[in-house]
């Protein structure tokens, strides 16, 4: 290590200036929507929000319905990916407050740790609306509502299928789970939801659970594994449905039919699974809309006006099976 | 007595037999625990098996890791190949995903053409950045490790680009003579690593100048070349690794494909006994090292460890690992069992067998 060449520093400040150009360059992409002066008082609402990151399929589908939904109500969007990291939110929270946006709305990385960042929103007099994630804050006034999907019911509706499904069943059913990451919202209440579900019917029972990390590559790993573990798996619930997809290439590759040999349920509704699904492939999907744009955008209206909203607002969803996601698969649009 | 001592000591002295008695042990456990660990099945004329999966699922990791092992021995590191793995996954999968026909054998050597191109390229840029300009290695590469995740995701739009082409499939999922082609691929890459290190001076170089690259440079070697090179070898090794994570799921993923692999590498060439501080380097030392992560996490699954209690689970065989490695912990140790102090053997090779 060391000195390869003596070398004369402007030379080498002028490369480290390159490089961290380069760095910043990139970065700016993800964030450059944050720019630009405060809200002017033309009557239009402004919005600064802040998105977790663009870790899959689902939030990439959720954060284009919140740009379109945003140029349809006439509302000027400013965004920011954080990157899957708390402190880069809130730095955007605190940019916006200081650029007076008149509503702040964001999908919190992770549920602790926003106490400070929401009162100088509160005390900016800037209303907050939380989306697709919540917070765990004591006081519930620091924002005006969640807007967002219901976990445990997902993980619910996915086993109250499966339990109608085995009703007849005389003997054990073995199920193998996929989990999301490690102790994330999602991950966590769906697996509560599925498990006081099936809990109707001692005949079902989880055999395996390990987490995929809500990837294609961890949830075919982790299948490949269970299927040399467990010769006799007949149900994989997987928390969405790349792990899903992920965990189909396994199974096909063991020599097994996905769909018929072993029952597969997922949680998310994207197009590769709603494709899956209509093929045959996937048995069941409990819907998690990432669509939630139009609604995020008519809160804002209310709030900016003073209206009161709910404190809580689930999303609009469903579940599929084979029929419907045939049905559905035309108009799907993420 | 003296004999058989000596013996023994010329075995567990030699340098892969603690690695190899690491994963011997991990894969005695598993058939314990689940009889049918080890057996292998022709199914299709396929060999199947979790030997063979542990094989297959190594494969990436181990390109990884040979190229990290000639950069780890010219004093550097790379943290920057998770992110090359991105980025040639992500171009190769975004170049045959916009193609009419995805499965013609000509688009898909097109697309590894292009993603090999820019990885290449990128390559250089880390050994521009070290080997010209003189920027500590841990920094260069930080740059691309930061901007490349950036560069994966602006090449795949931020989506999960899915493609559906047999070829490129193959990489990670063909088969050939009855097993995976990806242990065949992962091997290539390893001879020909070998090859041109150990057949040639190369090797020698590379390690002399992680040794002391001053006194080598004063000696006629040109070091900045040598660690130029290394980077280069180590980003092409990246690119055909992206090239398998993303064939083993057909779909490329900017934001996890490769995601942390620079950890695992480092871990997998240390464990293999190459010294961080650079000189020496041991490629089937750093094979086996990979060898015993990928088996590692096979366990977690095998053995069902519940996922809240399988991070600490890895962390302690590591540890285990990396004590049992170092000489001065067995020294100590056996010191203090038989109660007779060895003849140092310790001093003799401080600089490179000193794990972490």
């Amino acid at each position: 290590m060391g000195k390869m060449r003596t070398q004369s520093a402007p030379w080498r400040a002028a490369a480290v200036l390159a490089s961290v150009l380069l760095v910043g360059g990139v970065a700016a992409c993800g964030n450059s929507d944050t720019g630009g002066g405060g809200s002017k008082d033309d009557g239009k609402i402004t919005m600064g929000f802040s998105q977790v990151g663009a870790e899959s399929g689902w939030r990439t589908a959720n954060t284009t319905s919140i740009k379109e939904s945003a140029a349809a109500a006439g509302i000027e969007l400013k965004f920011d990916d954080a990157q899957q990291k708390q402190e880069n939110q809130i730095k955007a929270i605190r940019n916006y407050i200081q650029q007076k946006v008149d509503v702040i709305a964001f999908s919190p990385v992770v549920e602790s740790g926003w106490d400070t960042v929401l009162k100088e929103a509160k005390d900016a007099g800037i209303p907050v609306i939380l989306t697709d994630r919540s917070v765990d804050s004591a006081d519930k006034t620091l924002y005006k509502t969640f807007l967002g999907s219901d976990f445990v019911k997902e993980g619910r509706l996915a086993g109250e299928w499966l339990v109608e499904q085995k009703k007849s069943a005389s003997g054990p059913v073995n199920i193998v789970e996929l989990q999301g990451n490690t102790g994330a919202a999602p991950a966590n209440d769906r697996k509560k939801g599925f498990g006081e579900a099936i809990a109707a019917n001692p005949n079902l029972k989880i055999i395996a659970s390990q987490p995929g990390d809500f990837t294609r590559a961890g949830g075919k790993q982790v299948m490949e594994q269970f299927l040399k573990a467990y010769p006799k798996i007949d149900v994989l619930f997987a928390h969405n449905d790349d792990m899903g997809l992920g965990a189909l290439e396994a199974i096909t590759a063991a020599g097994k039919t996905p769909g018929k040999d072993i029952t597969i349920i997922t949680v998310d509704a994207v197009k590769d699974g709603m494709q899956a699904l209509a093929d045959g492939k996937f048995n069941f999907i409990a819907e998690c809309s990432p669509l939630l744009g139009p609604q995020l955008m008519d809160l804002a209206k209310k709030v900016h006006e003073g209206q009161e909203v709910p404190a809580r607002i689930e999303t609009e969803e469903t579940t599929f099976t084979t029929e419907q996601a045939k049905e559905a698969l035309p108009n799907r649009k993420y | 007595m003296n004999d058989a001592m000596s013996r023994y000591r010329a075995i567990t002295g030699h340098r892969l037999f603690w690695p190899a008695a690491v994963l011997f042990v991990m894969l005695a456990a598993n058939t314990i625990y689940r009889p049918g660990f080890l057996s292998i099945e022709l199914k299709d004329g396929h060999l199947y098996g979790t030997p063979i999966d542990i094989l297959r699922l190594s494969a990436p990791l181990i390109l990884v890791a040979l190229g990290m092992t000639l950069v780890i021995s010219t004093g550097g590191i790379d943290l920057s190949v998770g992110s090359l793995c991105a980025i040639s996954g992500a171009i190769a999968c975004m170049y045959i995903s916009k193609q009419p026909d995805q499965s013609s054998l000509g688009v898909v050597v097109t697309a590894l053409a292009m993603a090999m191109g820019v990885s290449l390229v990128l390559g250089a840029w880390n050994g521009v950045l070290v080997a010209v300009i003189g920027i500590q290695p841990i920094i260069a590469t930080l740059i691309l490790m930061v901007a490349g995740r950036g560069l994966a995701q602006l090449i795949t739009e931020g989506q999960i680009i899915t493609i559906n082409s047999e070829p490129y499939r193959a990489i990670g999922l063909g088969h050939a003579l009855t097993l995976p082609l990806a242990i065949f691929i992962a091997l290539a890459a390893a001879l020909l690593v070998a090859a041109f290190t150990r057949r040639t001076a190369l090797g020698m170089i590379i390690e002399s100048v992680g040794g002391n690259s001053m006194a080598s440079r004063l000696a006629g070697i040109r070091s900045g070349r040598v660690i130029f090179l290394a980077y280069v070898i180590s980003a092409a090794c990246a690119a055909v690794a992206g090239f398998m994570m993303t064939a083993n799921v057909s779909s490329a993923d900017g934001n996890a494909v490769g995601l942390w692999v620079e950890l695992d590498a480092i871990l997998a060439v240390v464990i293999g006994g190459t010294s961080l501080a650079g000189g020496r380097f041991f490629l089937s030392g750093t094979i086996i090292g990979a060898l015993i992560i990928q088996t590692l996490t096979t366990t977690v699954y095998a053995m069902d460890i519940s996922p809240q209690t399988s991070l600490l689970f890895k962390a302690v065989v590591v540890i285990a690992v990396c004590l049992i490695q170092a000489p001065a912990f067995r020294a100590r140790f056996s010191r203090r069992r038989r109660n007779s102090p060895p003849p140092a053997p310790v001093a003799d090779k401080p600089k490179e067998q000193v794990p972490a």
